[in-house]
């Protein structure tokens, strides 16, 4: 499994766009209606103009997950999620609401926190994606990983993966966040047993650390 | 005199826990053992369970509230290619009591062609007539039914006395659902006549005996015992009481394994974990209470309802904690409804008894023209613990700056910004359920701990390895905890906060076992019996000479080729002062409400709980501010909404069904009582600081506006209709 650059990219790295912000990217998302999708401009562009069609069958899709290329063979209609778990057995990334609403399913997908159970594993193509399965292991975890368990910033965990790549997401665009900037900013993720105090922690603590770290 | 560790009446035992001055990992703060296994995705779930060939599985649920299956057609299902099984649950005839109903179930290769596969089945229904809503008496039809009467001293006389004050009012909170992150389900995998069981349950022990009692009764598992069935939970995302049992679908998931010969996964999808994942009842009173000038309860008078879904709620315990009010009458009405059933809440109807008490109490003491902090102070006499409430309501007082944030009623601020402040109090058992534990010393020094049991996230496998490590004087990663296996010696399901005591008595006693046998087989060595020897700082020594010891490696090693196992069990005659029940706390609760908009925001919550000896401190702060965010969540955002017009559940998914997000949640104040109550030994934790928020929320929120917003949760709009009828004064 490749190792992530200092900087939170990738070596593949594309740095997200700037100028657009996580609220706004999944509220577009959100606002796009029922079907769990969120069409790139280009991509949409594509459809307005009858471009073609995928499917209905299993078409090949690669994946640049974590810095490798995972080539498999899935319905169009699968999302990014359900390619990671079902396809991958990456099954880090948890599907809960499966609509775009807790943020259980985060991944960052081109520098951009995503909910992978709303992105279609076909959009994701030629895109880096970080799991957590990329960011450490117990024996070796990242920075944010590891507030996460200094704070106790997790119970029953389901909510935690989703929660570690939203925090580090969340840093790799505000180093120097406030306690403020943590409520607003991980405000897309949800938690059933109630660690958001741990969490909250866990993402000024990891700031300071990563700082102090390599990206300082 | 009395070691620490002893409750009065009982002989000491070599069993207890340690003294204070000995303990080296007792009441330290630990990161979880598997924290880092979560942190990084590593931790596998039910629904993450993938064996090769898996094939998914997924359920067909009734649209209606009331209905009759009249004809169900599976052939279209069948035919789709991809579709390896398809099995009716509710056959024609079958009367359907709720939406979201089991009514066939499809396992095919990919989840996406399961769904097709659902879609694809044809069912005519015959629509019944239907309750779906139950705050509205008068609107309930013939859907109610007395269910139960109290009585105690005379009513009648303590209420017409001419020295007393009667408060009265209408209190409420609706029904909630338990919206586990990881729904319910299981996979199901078949070895033979043996079956595997990857679960997402609270219980490892039962699920398997649920499964093998259904599956006796079929063509083809008629041999199976529950010896045959193994249930596996490693983790599970949540369950909150809901996840004791063998589900219908749990029980479908095996068939369709069996049937095909692959493993099935089923896992509720969102909209059915919602719908019958588990729901807690509702609760609605009108309450009259009396009291003397000086603030005495002398008497109450309640006539609640509830439902908790098909077969009507029970009452709660009311009047809450207050217990020994003189005079009281309590009479209840169940309402059956056509929901989702119930199932056990984190501290099954004690949230509403808080809310319905707390909430009757508090509108007393206004009426009184008392400080609540008084009143309540006043009346501790009438609970059974008095002492331990005095001392957290004067705890929780100073933690919250009670006396400089109270004010009377009306007087929450003169913008549109309004402050209040609001106090609960509630109480649990928490007794040790059974367990029994087994310790195995390895001749290479290495150690288990193995037991039946399971993490919910409360922290289980860390409590286990603290006391195991604890008594044999190892570090904490000298202990490999080995739990969520039925395999595992019969531990008790982990519900009513009852894990704790259970796997930490039945852990204690087996390390203290297995450390007596090594304990003698490294004796000769060093010169002296076992009673003389000691294992403290991963080393047995001679008692107060560390020049005569070994390592623990070395003393392991003295094994030969023979490892100790040793049974501890819980609960055992003579054998300890390990564990106790019965504990109280107090929350208190500051709000800030904008009348503009009607949005309650809670600022600060003061939770103080005692649970006797806390083993694991910082995974036991966890879940009491776990317990505060939940109540936060239910006193102002979630609740389960259904239309009567058309039977149908609203918000049956999580965009509108609401929970708190992480700048919802104020600052919370976690003040445990240890030290003080420590000789009662363990007692569980998981459910009584749950009980309180919502009340004392109420209560501020009261408190704020001047007005009550009579039911829980206290939405804008609520908030809103309350300030027209006359709270801004």
């Amino acid at each position: 499994m490749s190792k992530i650059d200092s900087d939170g990219q990738n070596k593949n790295g594309q740095p997200g766009k700037k100028g657009f912000s996580r609220r706004s990217f999944l509220g577009a998302g959100v606002a796009g209606g029922a079907v769990a999708t969120l069409p790139s401009s280009a991509a949409a562009a594509q459809g307005a103009a009858g471009g073609r069609v995928l499917g209905p069958g299993p078409i090949p899709v690669a994946l640049r997950i974590n810095g490798k290329v995972h080539n498999l063979k899935v319905e169009p209609r699968v999302t990014l999620l359900d390619a990671l778990r079902n396809h991958l057995d990456m099954t880090g990334a948890k599907k809960v609401c499966d609509r775009a609403t807790c943020g259980a399913c985060t991944v960052i997908l081109a520098g951009r926190p995503v909910y992978a159970c709303s992105v279609l594993a076909v959009e994701a193509q030629g895109k880096d994606i970080q799991t957590i399965e990329g960011l450490g292991t117990p024996e070796k975890m990242h920075p944010v990983q590891k507030a996460f368990v200094d704070n106790d910033a997790q119970q029953c965990g389901f909510c935690t993966p989703g929660f570690v790549m939203a925090v580090k997401a969340f840093l790799d665009k505000h180093a120097n966040p406030t306690m403020d900037d943590v409520k607003k900013g991980l405000g897309g993720n949800l938690c059933r047993c109630g660690t958001y105090i741990g969490v909250r922690q866990a993402a000024l603590d990891a700031s300071r650390e990563l700082k102090g770290g390599k990206r300082a | 005199m009395r070691p620490a560790s002893l409750k009065e009446g009982n002989v000491p035992s070599k069993y207890d826990w340690p003294p204070a001055e000995k303990r080296s990992l007792i009441g330290k703060r630990h990161n979880r053992l598997d924290g880092p296994h979560k942190a990084t995705g590593a931790a596998k779930y039910a629904l993450d369970r993938n064996a090769p060939g898996l094939l998914h599985g997924k359920l067909l649920i009734s649209p209606h509230a009331h209905a009759k299956v009249v004809s169900i057609d599976t052939s279209e299902a069948e035919k789709l290619a991809g579709v390896k099984a398809v099995r009716v649950i509710a056959a024609a005839g079958t009367e359907l009591m709720w939406q979201g109903s089991p009514v066939a179930v499809v396992a095919a290769e990919t989840e996406e062609v399961a769904r097709d596969g659902v879609r694809k089945i044809k069912v005519n229904y015959e629509v019944l007539p239907h309750l779906v809503k139950e705050e509205d008496l008068n609107k309930a039809g013939g859907f109610t039914k007395p269910s139960a009467e109290q009585n105690q001293g005379n009513v009648e006389q303590a209420f017409a006395a001419s020295d007393v004050v009667v408060s009265e009012g209408y209190y409420g909170i609706n029904t909630i659902t338990h919206c586990c992150l990881e729904p319910h389900g299981l996979a199901a995998e078949w070895d033979g006549d043996n079956c595997t069981l990857h679960s997402s349950t609270q219980a490892v022990g039962r699920v398997g005996g649920d499964l093998a009692k259904v599956l006796a009764a079929d063509p083809g598992t008629a041999n199976i015992k529950p010896a045959n069935v193994r249930v596996i939970t490693q983790y599970m995302g949540g369950g909150f009481g809901s996840k004791f049992s063998a589900d219908r679908w749990d029980i479908e998931s095996a068939r369709l394994s069996k049937q095909t010969g692959k493993p099935v996964k089923l896992l509720l999808e969102r909209d059915a974990e919602l719908l019958m994942g588990g729901a807690r009842p509702s609760d609605y009173g009108k309450i009259k209470v009396a009291a003397k000038r000086d603030g005495s309860i002398v008497g109450w008078q309640s006539e609640s309802w509830s439902t908790g879904g098909p077969t009507g709620g029970g009452m709660p315990p009311i009047p809450y904690v207050f217990t020994e009010i003189p005079n009281r009458r309590m009479r209840h009405i169940a309402v059956s409804t056509h929901t989702g059933p119930q199932r056990a809440w984190r501290a099954p109807n004690h949230q509403q008894a808080a809310v319905l008490t707390m909430g009757a109490l508090d509108d007393t003491a206004h009426k009184l023209g008392m400080n609540p902090l008084d009143f309540f102070l006043k009346n501790v006499g009438l609970t059974p613990r008095g002492d331990v409430y005095r001392a957290e309501l004067l705890k929780a007082a100073e933690l919250m700056d009670w006396k400089a944030k109270w004010h009377p009623r009306s007087q929450g601020g003169s913008g549109h910004i309004k402050r209040g402040v609001g106090i609960s109090l509630h109480t649990w058992g928490g007794r040790a359920h059974d367990s029994d534990c087994r310790i195995i010393i390895n001749p290479d020094g290495s150690v288990q701990a193995q037991l039946g049991s399971q993490d919910l996230g409360t922290g289980t496998r860390t409590v286990i390895g603290i006391v195991a490590a604890e008594t044999l004087g190892l570090p904490l990663s000298g202990v490999q905890v080995q739990i969520g296996d039925s395999n595992y010696p019969a531990s008790g399901a982990s519900g009513g906060s009852t894990t704790v005591g259970g796997v930490s008595s039945s852990t204690r006693r087996a390390s203290i076992k297995a450390l007596d046998k090594l304990l003698e087989a490294v004796a000769p060595s060093l010169g002296t019996t076992a009673d003389k020897l000691v294992a403290v700082d991963g080393r047995v020594q001679v008692a107060g000479d560390a020049s005569k010891s070994l390592t623990w490696k070395a003393a392991c090693a003295k094994l030969g080729t023979r490892k100790i196992e040793e049974i501890g069990r819980q609960p055992a005659k003579d054998e300890g002062n390990l564990n106790d029940n019965g504990v109280g706390g107090v929350q208190m609760a500051e709000v800030e409400i904008d009348t503009e908009t009607g949005i309650v925001a809670v600022k600060k919550t003061v939770a103080v709980q005692d649970c006797g000896l806390v083993i694991a401190p910082k995974t036991a702060e966890s879940q009491v501010l776990g317990a505060v965010i939940m109540g936060i969540c239910s006193a102002l955002y979630e609740e389960r909404i259904y239309d009567q017009q058309v039977g149908k559940m609203l918000n049956a998914d999580m965009e509108f069904y609401k929970l708190s997000g992480i700048g919802d949640v104020g600052e919370i104040v976690v003040h445990m009582m240890t030290g003080v109550y420590d000789g009662r030994g363990v007692i569980g934790l998981g459910e009584p600081p749950a009980i309180s928020p919502p009340a004392a929320i109420y209560n501020a929120v009261a408190n704020a506006l001047g007005v009550r917003v009579t039911t829980i949760p206290m939405t804008p709009d609520k908030v809103l209709a309350a300030l027209g009828q006359g709270g801004r004064a």
